[in-house]
């Protein structure tokens, strides 16, 4: 495993796909992986999407079709590399100010018969700063709040 | 490391998110001894997730309010089960 250093987070995992197809399913085929429970709408998560190309939009759709950004596609270079802004804070909520954006990089290398696809997600820091995380660290939906949701996911899963 | 890894951690951790607490109240509110509630705040301070501070003549533990640590923790945690989820759903459409 990539040791993780600083405000970012290294994970990798290698899949029994060649990297065309591994790029493809990750991205145009988003919604079929997404763990359903992570979602930031109202209503129930119908479907979520990383429009396949630079500027395109990263977003899900609800059950009551109202549609929720996440954030954006920043580079779409198939088979290789895909970077995506994600603009959702500690609440799992969206938040326009490109200041408090993070960014994820996803790259798929040829390993054997498959591909390792390595993520990073970086920029913590602008997100764990100031006021806002404070008020979220100690209030009701904080990251202990978050985190409770997220240990009851894994015993849903 | 993954400091979050551990149930009792991840229950300490939830309980700081609550408000900042003394060895003893954690103790008290989990079914864990003092010495194991010490031995868990230590992995979760040197993990970047919780602060002490001392407060007349006992030490009080809070999520760290710079919060980068219990940021990436969380990220960590979570990234590792997207991508599995990720590697399930891909390889069964594959065979």
């Amino acid at each position: 495993m990539v040791q993780a250093t600083g405000a970012e987070v290294r994970r990798e995992i290698t899949v029994n796909a060649p990297p065309e197809r591994a790029f493809s399913f990750f991205t145009e085929h988003f919604d079929a992986w997404w763990p359903r429970s992570h979602h930031i709408g109202e209503a129930e998560l119908a479907e979520a999407f990383i429009e396949p190309h630079a500027g395109g939009r990263w977003y899900e759709r609800g059950v009551d079709g109202s549609e929720c950004d996440w954030g954006a596609v920043l580079a779409y270079e198939p088979p290789h590399l895909v970077r995506l802004r994600w603009q959702l804070n500690g609440e799992w909520a969206y938040d326009p100010d490109l200041e408090h954006a993070t960014e994820i990089e996803v790259t798929f290398t040829p390993a054997g018969d498959g591909t390792r696809v390595e993520l990073v997600h970086r920029g913590f820091e602008r997100i764990a700063t100031g006021e806002t995380l404070r008020r979220e660290v100690s209030g009701e939906g904080g990251w202990g709040g978050l985190l409770k949701r997220y240990s009851e996911s894994l015993g849903a899963s | 490391m993954d400091a979050l890894g551990d149930p009792t951690r991840r229950a300490i951790f939830e309980r700081l998110g609550d408000g900042p607490r003394a060895v003893g109240e954690l103790a008290s509110e989990l079914p864990v001894s003092r010495p194991a509630v010490s031995q868990h705040l230590k992995v979760l301070k040197e993990a970047g997730l919780v602060v002490d501070t001392a407060q007349g003549t006992r030490r009080l533990y809070r999520l760290d309010p710079d919060g980068v640590g219990a940021v990436r923790a969380y990220f960590d945690t979570f990234w590792n089960q997207a991508l599995a989820a990720f590697k399930a759903a891909l390889e069964q459409e594959v065979d």
